[in-house]
């Protein structure tokens, strides 16, 4: 039998609360997980990130491994090389990053390799503006890198989150074997709140093959144990079409269709253990829903909090989960409203999304590099109600 | 304590961000909901800087300042840029040394001079406008924002900043009873 699962693992940071910026939040996150890997590039605004993983790997010291490389492919690449020998494998960057990560990122998909890329979003296109919030990657984590693969993309909106979330992403790599992206902006990144450090977080270990034990690394189960590299097992990965083993098959349509469709189902059949939104005065009728992640949702709170004062019946639905989006939390939530309007820090990217399930959706669009604020998203609310 | 909202407002280079993480590490330790921002730009120095503290007993939504409770300006740039974002009976403070055009109401204080007369640094300006605000509002208590610049100041420059934090605090209690407006109106909200 393979071995792996959930565990519990000691906080290596004592228990209590904490005063942090999110981005060193993400990094704390990333250890309490079992990080041991790192690799990146410096890249405002996720730098903070890596500086503070270089730091409290030093610090750690117990068989972690921190490396600076030479630009972004260099970082994914040699994350993804890190996971295959065992590790568990971080890199952050922005989305000029992101772009240059973006090929690997399918073999990361293609391979089945679990591994964690962070985004601190800052506006774009291109380099843009460096220490400007965005939410305009959100469509380019999904669907940057070509073929038709599935990620798992997570967005916080709170220091807390930035801890919370990056341990969720390194659980769901591992038990998806998929690439899972943290969606933060640099908002969320640079804010410092206070966090509950807890003495102890939930971690699942990678499922892997017992010493011997021969068994297909891309096939026979939905999410197949994960041999590593080095520990005698046989092992051939290619980012080609490939059968169980790992054998190239490229003329093969049942080794494609196969491959392809099982990505798909094992992110689909487990949507209850990977979607999560939070609502917020979702209860009865409501003139106006809310739709909103990242930092752009602590603006909407703030709003609907705003509107429910001025008699308005409104509520928030908040996307922790991105990708795979939350259709059915969506379609449960929009029943009962007469009006939905979606903000982001984007030109209305998940907004098509949310109008696959409810077509009179309207967006509030900003792209100016600055966030959102309560009062705008108040006076769409209005607008709409 | 309700919302109360702070920002400290400069040149890049003047410290202020710092500053900002100073005021709410202080608040933290007294058991407060924090949250703390900033904007800037991609220099070392200079540009337009603000750094943006509210603090609440609530859980605090938007964490950035629509409107002000307190205002400290280091710049004139900053001072024109952020003067209307203060609530009407907010507290607008200027270092007279960089600021000449003023709002109406603002209480100007020459920062920077008082920071280099009392430890012959321009740098603790920052330090001692924290101990100006902390001493007109009693926003955190004397020994909390102490605690808090103990531990976030570089290393070898404690005991200056701690001399600045006392010089302001001092100010800042002189002025208020001065000017008849302690312990300000952050407390009413409770």
């Amino acid at each position: 039998m393979p071995q792996g699962g959930w565990i519990t693992r000691k906080s290596p940071l004592a228990p209590g609360r904490y005063f942090m910026q999110g981005d060193e939040a993400c990094a704390e996150g990333a250890i309490a997980a079992g990080c041991n890997y790192y690799a990146g590039y410096p890249i405002t605004p996720a730098s903070e990130i890596m500086h503070h993983i270089c730091k409290r790997f030093l610090e750690l010291a117990e068989g972690r491994v921190f490396i600076q490389m030479e630009d972004e492919i260099g970082s994914i690449a040699s994350c993804i090389g890190a996971s295959w020998a065992g590790a568990k494998a971080m890199t952050a960057t922005s989305g000029p990053g992101i772009s240059l990560m973006l090929e690997n990122i399918g073999y990361a998909i293609m391979t089945e390799v679990p591994v964690v890329v962070v985004d601190v979003q800052r506006a774009g296109p291109s380099t843009g503006q460096a220490t400007r919030p965005a939410q305009g990657d959100v469509m380019q984590l999904h669907w940057g890198t070509h073929g038709d693969g599935e990620v798992i993309v997570l967005a916080p909106w709170s220091v807390q989150e930035m801890f919370d979330l990056t341990i969720r992403a390194f659980n769901l790599a591992e038990m998806f074997r998929v690439p899972v992206f943290l969606a933060a902006d640099e908002a969320v990144g640079h804010m410092r709140e206070s966090l509950e450090i807890p003495a102890e977080v939930r971690t699942y270990e990678r499922v892997k093959p017992l010493p011997g034990e021969r068994l297909p690394p891309f096939g026979g189960a939905e999410v197949p144990p994960m041999p590593a590299f080095g520990e005698g097992h046989r092992l051939l990965v290619t980012g080609s079409t490939h059968d169980e083993w790992g054998y190239r098959r490229t003329i093969s349509s049942e080794a494609q269709a196969s491959l392809v469709s099982r990505f798909k189902a094992k992110i689909f059949n487990h949507l209850d253990e990977i979607v999560r939104v939070e609502k917020r005065f979702c209860e009865g009728e409501l003139d106006v829903l809310v739709v909103a992640y990242g930092f752009t949702a602590r603006s909407a709170l703030a709003a609907v909090r705003e509107a429910r004062n001025r008699g308005i019946k409104a509520g928030l639905l908040r996307l922790q989960t991105l990708w795979p989006f939350p259709e059915r939390e969506l379609a449960e939530a929009v029943k009962y409203a007469r009006a939905v309007l979606v903000p982001e820090m984007n030109q209305g990217q998940m907004l098509r999304e949310v109008q696959r399930i409810f077509p009179q959706a309207v967006g509030y669009n900003k792209t100016n590099g600055e966030v959102i604020t309560p009062p705008e998203i108040s006076g769409a609310i209005e607008q709409i109600r | 304590m309700a919302r109360c909202e702070v920002r400290l407002a400069g040149e890049g280079g003047q410290g202020l961000i710092l500053a900002g993480v100073i005021l709410a590490e202080a608040a933290v330790y007294e058991g407060k909901n924090v949250a703390q921002t900033q904007s800037y730009g991609p220099e070392a120095r200079g540009g337009a800087s603000s750094s943006e503290v509210v603090i609440s007993d609530d859980e605090i939504d938007y964490p950035k300042v629509l409107e002000a409770d307190v205002f400290l300006a280091m710049s004139q740039e900053a001072c024109d840029k952020f003067c209307h974002q203060v609530r009407g009976d907010g507290l607008i403070i200027v270092d007279s040394v960089n600021v000449h055009r003023v709002p109406s109401g603002a209480i100007q204080i020459p920062i920077t001079a008082l920071a280099e007369e009392v430890t012959g640094k321009r740098l603790t300006a920052s330090i001692l406008a924290l101990g100006i605000i902390v001493g007109m509002t009693g926003m955190v208590s004397p020994q909390a924002i102490r605690e808090a610049v103990a531990k976030r100041v570089p290393k070898g420059t404690e005991e200056v900043n701690l001399e600045a934090l006392k010089a302001g605090i001092e100010k800042g209690r002189e002025l208020a009873s001065h000017l008849g407006i302690a312990p300000r109106s952050l407390r009413n909200h409770d």
